[in-house]
C-alpha cells in the first residue's frame, strides 16, 4: 500500500496504525506530533488509526530554532 | 525589580533566547542555566527518518516557558496550521508568530502576521507576533488580541544590531503592550541599547550560539538585559548638545 510520509512517498503493509509506523521508525511517541490528511491527530488515536492507501501523514517535532 | 507579566506569568529574566544554530545542543542547558533564562523559543519541522532523531526539548529545563515559533510559515494560514501542530506538542500555547516569504532579508509579512494573529487569538493562543516596526501594523495587532510585539532590531542573523530604533522608539511610546526586540540583535550593549529605551525584554538567538562560549556570551547579554531595564526605570537624564558642569561653578582657585 502506497502513502505519503513528510512528503516522500512510502510503501507499507495493509493494516499498519500510526502507531505501529513510529514504532516501526523507531521514533519516539512523546516527541512528534502528527498531522493525518491535513488534520491534527491526537496522541490517543495513533493506536486506533490504520493508514490507508493514499494518505498524507506529516510527522512533526520541536527542533533548535530561533527565527526562520 | 518588576517581573515582566505576559500571561499571567512572571518574567524576572527579560533575556528571550533561541534555540537554533548552537553547536551542540548539549550546551543549551548551561547556557540557559547560568543565566537563569526562562523564555525559549524552538522550531517545529518535520521529522528527519534517516537522520538521529534527535528531541531538543530534553535540553530544555522544565522552568522554561516554551515560546514555539511558526518559522517556515509562508503566509498566515501556514502559520496557524504550525501553532496548532505545536500545540498538540502539548508544551502549552504560547506562540511566537512569524510569517516570512523574502528570502534575502527574511523580513517579516506584516499584513499576514495580523491575519494569523486574528485567528489564533480567537482559538486561545497567547499570540506574540514578529513584525516589521510600523506603528499602524503593531496597532492592528494589539486590536487582534495579541499578548506582546516582537519587533525587528535588523534582519535575522546579521548581528547589525538595533537599526530600526526610531521605529522600535515609537513602538515603546505607543503601545501599552510589552514590546519584545527580536532579530539582528548582536552585542550586549545593544540589547542594552534596546532596554534603556523601553523594550520589555529582547530575545537573541545567533549572537549567543554562534560565540566561542555560549555560555559566558548569554551571561553577558542576561547583565546587559538587567542593566538597560534598571537604567530605563531609574529614569534617563536628557541629552544636551553643550556642556553642563557636574562640578561647583563657585570658589575657584585664582
Amino acid at each position: 500500500m502506497n502513502f505519503i510520509l513528510n512528503g516522500k512517498a512510502q510503501q507499507i503493509n495493509d493494516s499498519t496504525t500510526i502507531w505501529d509506523l513510529l514504532s516501526e521508525k523507531s521514533i519516539n511517541h512523546n516527541t512528534v506530533v502528527v498531522e493525518h490528511n491535513g488534520k491534527i491527530l491526537e496522541h490517543t488515536q495513533w493506536q486506533k488509526t490504520l493508514i490507508n492507501q493514499g494518505d498524507n501523514l506529516e510527522v512533526l517535532k520541536f527542533v533548535g530554532g530561533g527565527s526562520q | 525589580m518588576k517581573p515582566l507579566i505576559i500571561d499571567n506569568k512572571e518574567i524576572s529574566n527579560r533575556l528571550f533566547i533561541g534555540t537554533g544554530k548552537f553547536s551542540s545542543k548539549n550546551i543549551i542547558p548551561d547556557v540557559i542555566n547560568s543565566s537563569g533564562i526562562q523564555v525559549i523559543t524552538v522550531a517545529l519541522r518535520r521529522v528527519d527518518f534517516d537522520a538521529d532523531d534527535e528531541n531538543i526539548l530534553k535540553h530544555v529545563p522544565k522552568h522554561c516557558i516554551l515560546m514555539p515559533n511558526t518559522s517556515g510559515a509562508r503566509n498566515a494560514d501556514e502559520a496557524v496550521r504550525i501553532a496548532r501542530l505545536a500545540r498538540a506538542t502539548g508544551c502549552g500555547n504560547w506562540i511566537k508568530i512569524e510569517v516570512i516569504n523574502d528570502n534575502k532579508y527574511l523580513l517579516p509579512d506584516n499584513a499576514e502576521t495580523i491575519k494569523a494573529t486574528r485567528v489564533l487569538v480567537e482559538d486561545g493562543f497567547v499570540v506574540l507576533p514578529y513584525m516589521s516596526p510600523d506603528l499602524m501594523a503593531a496597532r492592528k495587532l494589539v486590536e487582534a488580541g495579541a499578548a506582546a510585539i516582537m519587533p525587528l532590531g535588523s534582519p535575522i542573523g546579521t548581528n547589525r544590531g538595533l537599526k530600526t530604533k526610531e521605529l522600535v522608539r515609537i513602538l515603546i511610546e505607543e503601545i501599552k503592550l510589552p514590546i519584545i526586540v527580536d532579530a539582528g540583535i548582536g552585542k550586549p550593549s545593544e540589547a542594552a541599547e534596546a532596554m534603556e529605551m523601553g523594550a520589555s525584554a529582547v530575545l537573541v538567538n545567533t549572537a549567543i550560539a554562534t560565540a566561542s562560549d555560549p555560555v559566558k556570551m548569554a551571561e553577558a547579554f542576561s547583565q546587559a538585559v538587567k542593566a538597560g531595564r534598571t537604567a530605563f526605570i531609574s529614569g534617563m537624564p536628557e541629552t544636551s548638545l553643550t556642556a553642563g558642569a557636574s562640578s561647583p561653578l563657585t570658589g575657584f582657585l585664582r
